[in-house]
């Protein structure tokens, strides 16, 4: 393409016409350079285009020419006038002219202030309905696990196994990594606030009741918003894109049974036990940290533990697992339903699944703490 | 004009992992005209596109486009190529997150000069060039029926004039009217642009309005290459059943 001419035009003006001449490559790379002067041509006479010396025209380049004829004649059925000889001008602008049209008007943004309203009544209804939404999910949902739980030939024992393998037991080593970490610091945090008072052998409390109660199952709900939850979305939004559901109920399977349940039960099986892991992991963190920065002996630190951290500690921790894990897959299944068909809609819900996951993890977590407070646990 | 081949592919063989799809595949497309590509399902047509467009490395064996062997090239070369080329996949492959037009837009954005104005008039023009109605450029890919969101396609490959269009199975899925509507399209479009077209297709009234020469794909490399007439002679059980076959037959008027 490097013997490529520029497009160029001249104006051969007399009183019934004028003559447009054209010459060069009127081709799509080049067609910027005379597209303002065509646009800001203004003739008065009807208008003839003369394409004898064109070069190589293309669909762009008789688009231009042919929407100049357009603006210059007032006939708007007319034929373009075109005259002198060219392999395929003729041919090739004729195609074009039946098909193009004047560029149609964008509608104008409205930046009122009606707009902002309507923008912020929208968003309101859509939160509540949100909610509602997700309440009758939770509802379906319940309602369909026991209907299941009942008739336990009819679950789906493989994929059941399957979604704790790959969200269970999978996760297992970043949570106990995580947990372990988070233990060490609380413990470090411990003994640094505690030393100044001598009362370094309270870091066995601190760590005993932090992670028995709070850090162990918090932890795990926060590993598993990240982790389950967006492949919980991508998997089941992706099936949706793909019609894979539309298909899975025209063959009488329904995906309440089949995606959902399964997923429900594998998440409250497995959230409990990998909390039980992150919240040992995490006083193993704590029991290093004592052993060898404040010479609090392993053995030593195990019986204090047990001694001066109530069990009920330990229970009030396991008891909100299972509630985590059900409010996880809840959202990302229903987000994952939620899905559209273009792949914005997808990254929408992924995002969407994670950030309400790790909200009403933490806001449930509060509410459990009101709760056990009030009943003095 | 030059005898030399736009696409030349010798010796080709591609494979994925143990499975061979081509072996010792020798092809040449010729400036100008429409060749079509037909053979059995599973027998590699989509997969030997892929691997002239760039997108499936072939185990041995030379592709060369416009004379030159795109592996080869550097990355100004290799956009100087895919300027000049247009690919329409099978299911479309619209950007899903633009819309119709500026999914036409993409390609003029990234290769030319357009300014705003004049690209998105050029899109609204594809767009109906391709057959669609103008107010369907503000739409979405996923807003679109299966045959609109071809013709969508059609029109980004569109975008730039290219001069070597690949069509995957541009028919299939259409309803006959929209399919002899798309061929009249496509022939006119290649005679007055000229272009070359590696077509794709199942469908035999395509191949008969539309192609000048046909390559049969099977056994791993190309059977045959010639006009229907050539082909309807040659020796062949899958060719003899594919344009013997009644609906061969009755496409071709024989």
């Amino acid at each position: 393409m490097a013997d490529a001419l520029s497009p160029e035009f001249a104006l051969d003006e007399s009183d019934e016409r004028t003559i447009l001449r054209l010459t060069g490559d009127w081709t799509v790379q080049h067609v910027q350079d005379v597209d303002d002067a065509l646009r800001a041509l203004n003739v008065s006479s009807p208008l003839a285009v003369d394409v004898s010396d064109l070069g190589r025209l293309d669909t762009a380049g008789a688009f231009v020419i042919d929407r100049t004829l357009r603006a210059a004649s007032s006939d708007e059925e007319g034929e373009p006038e075109i005259i002198g000889e060219h392999a395929s001008a003729k041919r090739l602008i004729a195609q074009i002219h039946a098909v193009s049209t004047p560029a149609p008007e964008s509608p104008a943004q409205d930046g009122s202030i009606m707009a902002l309203l309507d923008r912020s009544g929208r968003s309101f209804m859509h939160i509540a309905s949100e909610s509602v939404a997700t309440l009758a999910f939770l509802g379906e949902t319940l309602a369909t696990c026991a209907r299941m739980l009942l008739q336990p030939w009819k679950l789906r024992w493989t994929s059941i196994v399957a979604v704790m393998e790959e969200s269970g037991l999978d996760a297992l080593p970043i949570i106990t990594f995580l947990s372990f970490f988070v233990g060490m610091v609380i413990a470090f945090i411990g003994a640094t606030t505690l030393k100044s008072f001598d009362l370094e052998i309270y870091t066995v409390e601190l760590i005993g009741y932090s992670e028995l109660r709070e850090f162990g199952v918090v932890l795990t709900g926060i590993v598993l918003a990240g982790r389950t939850n967006s492949s919980f979305t991508a998997q089941i939004g992706t099936m949706k894109m793909r019609q894979e559901i539309d298909a899975m109920q025209t063959l009488g399977l329904k995906p309440m049974e089949v995606l959902v349940v399964p997923r429900v039960l594998a998440m409250l099986v497995m959230t409990p036990v990998l909390a039980f892991a992150a919240t040992l992991a995490g006083i193993a963190g704590g029991v290093m940290v004592a052993w060898l920065s404040l010479d609090i002996n392993p053995g030593v630190f195990i019986v204090r533990l047990r001694d001066s951290v109530p069990i009920d500690q330990f229970w009030v921790g396991m008891s909100k697992a299972p509630v985590f894990g059900l409010v996880c897959v809840l959202i990302a299944c229903r987000q994952g339903l939620n899905v559209g068909g273009s792949v914005q809609s997808l990254g929408r819900a992924t995002t969407t699944s994670v950030v309400q996951a790790l909200f009403s993890i933490i806001a449930i977590d509060a509410l459990f703490a009101i709760f056990y407070m009030e009943l003095g646990i | 004009m030059t005898a030399e081949p736009i696409i030349r592919i010798r010796d080709l063989e591609t494979r994925f992992g143990t499975h061979t799809v081509h072996e010792h595949l020798d092809l040449d497309v010729q400036r100008g005209e429409v060749l079509g590509v037909v053979g059995p399902s599973g027998t590699g047509k989509s997969v030997l596109l892929r691997a002239i467009v760039g997108l499936k490395h072939p185990s041995a064996g030379s592709i060369e486009v416009f004379g030159k062997k795109l592996e080869t090239l550097g990355d100004e070369e290799r956009r100087s190529i895919e300027r000049r080329w247009g690919v329409m996949f099978q299911d479309g492959a619209l950007f899903s997150n633009l819309t119709v037009r500026e999914n036409v837009m993409v390609p003029m954005k990234e290769h030319t000069n357009l300014g705003p104005k004049i690209s998105a008039e050029l899109a609204d023009m594809k767009i109906r060039l391709a057959g669609l109605e103008p107010d369907a450029g503000d739409k979405f890919p996923s807003d679109l029926s299966g045959g609109m969101r071809k013709r969508a396609a059609l029109a980004r490959a569109l975008a730039l004039d290219p001069e070597l269009l690949f069509l995957d199975e541009p028919t299939a899925g259409l309803d006959p009217i929209t399919a002899a509507g798309f061929d009249t399209l496509l022939r006119q479009l290649q005679q007055s642009l000229g272009l070359t077209v590696f077509l794709v297709t199942h469908d035999v009234d395509t191949l008969n309005a539309v192609c000048d020469r046909i390559a049969v794909l099977g056994e791993k490399k190309v059977l045959a290459v010639g006009t229907i007439d050539e082909l309807r002679a040659f020796d062949h059980p899958w060719v003899q059943e594919y344009f013997g076959g009644p609906r061969g037959r009755a496409a071709t008027g024989h």
